[in-house]
């Protein structure tokens, strides 16, 4: 047999990368999303940064939605498979709107069918390359919720995803309280943003903010954060750790 | 461009620890509350332990994804089941059904590693424990989960069940009393948190008897 026919088939089994047809490593991707919930309803934080590996490729990506009326989602990791997610989302939103019963989705009812659309992708070996954050308020009960790439979902009273998991959920562990008014959580928030600012390099000094109470939901204006970079450690950050460069 | 993110796993490990043990006329069924991934605690107040019937309980831990789609499906089997036979699947049932649940997925297994636990026919405690691709037992005590290697050769210790290898079999269950296993459930859990990073919080119990079902919380080290 000659060796060359045999190629093709070799390719096949071995699955070579170039003919895959899913989601092997992300390409654009947006850092963390900060959640808490506060004394009227949920609180979201995000950047609008859109990194292409590590250069800094967009600067305006809108990480913070609105899903219906009673709920906002969040989305960090790969900015095109959110943009999908918000495809079936306003999708579903419209055919729940279509009965015209003056029933609606709450936020409890999206999360669960995000973590099913989550899940159900990672069981194709096709992941939806997203962690992302639910809040909503409906009937008075507030809710905040988050899903993982392969489906991992839980509730609380403040959530983050990816560096949000190591720098702001200390902070929120140690100053979060259930009465917190909208100003308290807005300031709380930016105490976040600013540690992440400071210590993901993929995070930039223009973020959202959005609010969702039993009255609808409200995203910010992009601002920025008063940042102070004069600290000695950022001046020179290698005093003291003499190294061989 | 070059690959940076390290290539994803489908599956995930979210910890935990569960325990039951069996008593003549008694079930207490107990797992931690954190969930958490790697060195990040993602939760302190997640519950493991879900009814899957009147008398049948299940605590799972393992790969939280996988864990709720279990139980998912196991409870719209046993709504099917309701629905065909009107009335409530038992423990010994519920049992069976679960291997047969988990051997489904053979070959893309539920990282689940489960304990059920409950009362059976003749209102015995009973409880039985498994691995992630089905293959199950009824014992008299058991341990699943991160902790297990922590508590199992101390509930092995404390209970001296007899050998399962004796003739004429010996019943598997517990000597001790209904409140002396739940004392024991709490000592397992409190020295299991000192060792095992993936358990701490919060212990809840689920305590199954002839006077019905109650669950109580014993609060753990959350470092």
């Amino acid at each position: 047999m000659n060796l060359a026919d045999s190629t093709p088939a070799m390719n096949t089994l071995l699955g070579s990368e170039a003919d895959s047809q899913r989601t092997l490593y992300p390409y654009v991707t947006g850092t963390s999303v900060v959640g808490i919930k506060y004394k009227d309803g949920i609180l979201l934080a995000a950047d609008m940064g859109g990194s292409y590996g590590s250069t800094l490729r967009y600067k305006t990506v809108e990480r913070l939605k609105p899903v219906g009326k009673h709920s906002i989602i969040g989305a960090s990791g790969e900015i095109s498979d959110f943009q999908e997610i918000m495809r079936y989302l306003d999708e579903l939103i419209l055919y729940d709107n279509m009965w015209d019963d003056g029933n609606s989705l709450g936020p409890k009812e999206v999360h669960n069918y995000l973590t099913r659309m989550m899940y159900n992708r990672r069981n194709k070996f096709n992941p939806l390359w997203n962690s992302l954050v639910l809040g909503g308020v409906k009937n008075g009960q507030k809710y905040l919720g988050t899903v993982s790439m392969i489906g991992v979902h839980y509730e609380d009273n403040h959530v983050a995803t990816g560096f949000g998991n190591h720098l702001a959920r200390p902070i929120l562990r140690d100053e979060w309280h259930e009465n917190l008014t909208f100003e308290e959580g807005v300031k709380l928030l930016e105490k976040c943003m600013r540690v992440l600012l400071y210590r993901d390099r993929s995070a930039v000094n223009k973020l959202q903010i959005a609010k969702i109470t039993e009255a609808g939901v409200t995203i910010s204006q992009p601002y920025s954060l008063k940042t102070f970079w004069d600290f000695s450690a950022f001046k020179n950050p290698t005093v003291g750790a003499e190294g061989s460069w | 461009m070059t690959k940076q993110q390290a290539n994803w796993s489908p599956y995930d490990n979210n910890g935990g620890t569960c325990v039951a043990i069996a008593g003549a006329d008694y079930c207490v069924i107990a797992a931690d509350t954190r969930m958490s991934t790697g060195y990040n605690i993602l939760t302190r107040d997640y519950s493991k332990i879900i009814q899957l019937a009147d008398k049948s309980v299940m605590a799972s831990s393992g790969f939280q994804a996988d864990v709720r789609a279990l139980q998912k499906v196991l409870a719209a089997r046993h709504l099917i089941y309701q629905h065909q036979h009107n009335k409530q699947m038992s423990c010994p049932a519920m049992a069976q059904l679960l291997s047969n649940t988990l051997y489904y997925k053979r070959f893309f297994p539920y990282y689940a590693f489960n304990v059920l636990g409950g009362l059976d026919n003749e209102g015995k405690g009973c409880v039985f424990t498994y691995d992630a691709v089905g293959s199950y037992e009824r014992v008299g005590y058991s341990s699943q989960g991160s902790g297990a290697t922590l508590i199992t050769p101390f509930l092995d210790n404390q209970l001296k069940s007899p050998s399962p290898l004796l003739l004429p079999a010996k019943d598997a269950v517990t000597p001790l009393s209904e409140s002396e296993a739940i004392d024991l459930v709490k000592t397992c859990f409190a020295s299991a948190t000192e060792r095992d990073i993936y358990t701490g919080d919060k212990l809840e119990m689920v305590i199954l008897n002839a006077s019905g079902i109650r669950r109580e919380y014993m609060e753990l080290r959350k470092d």
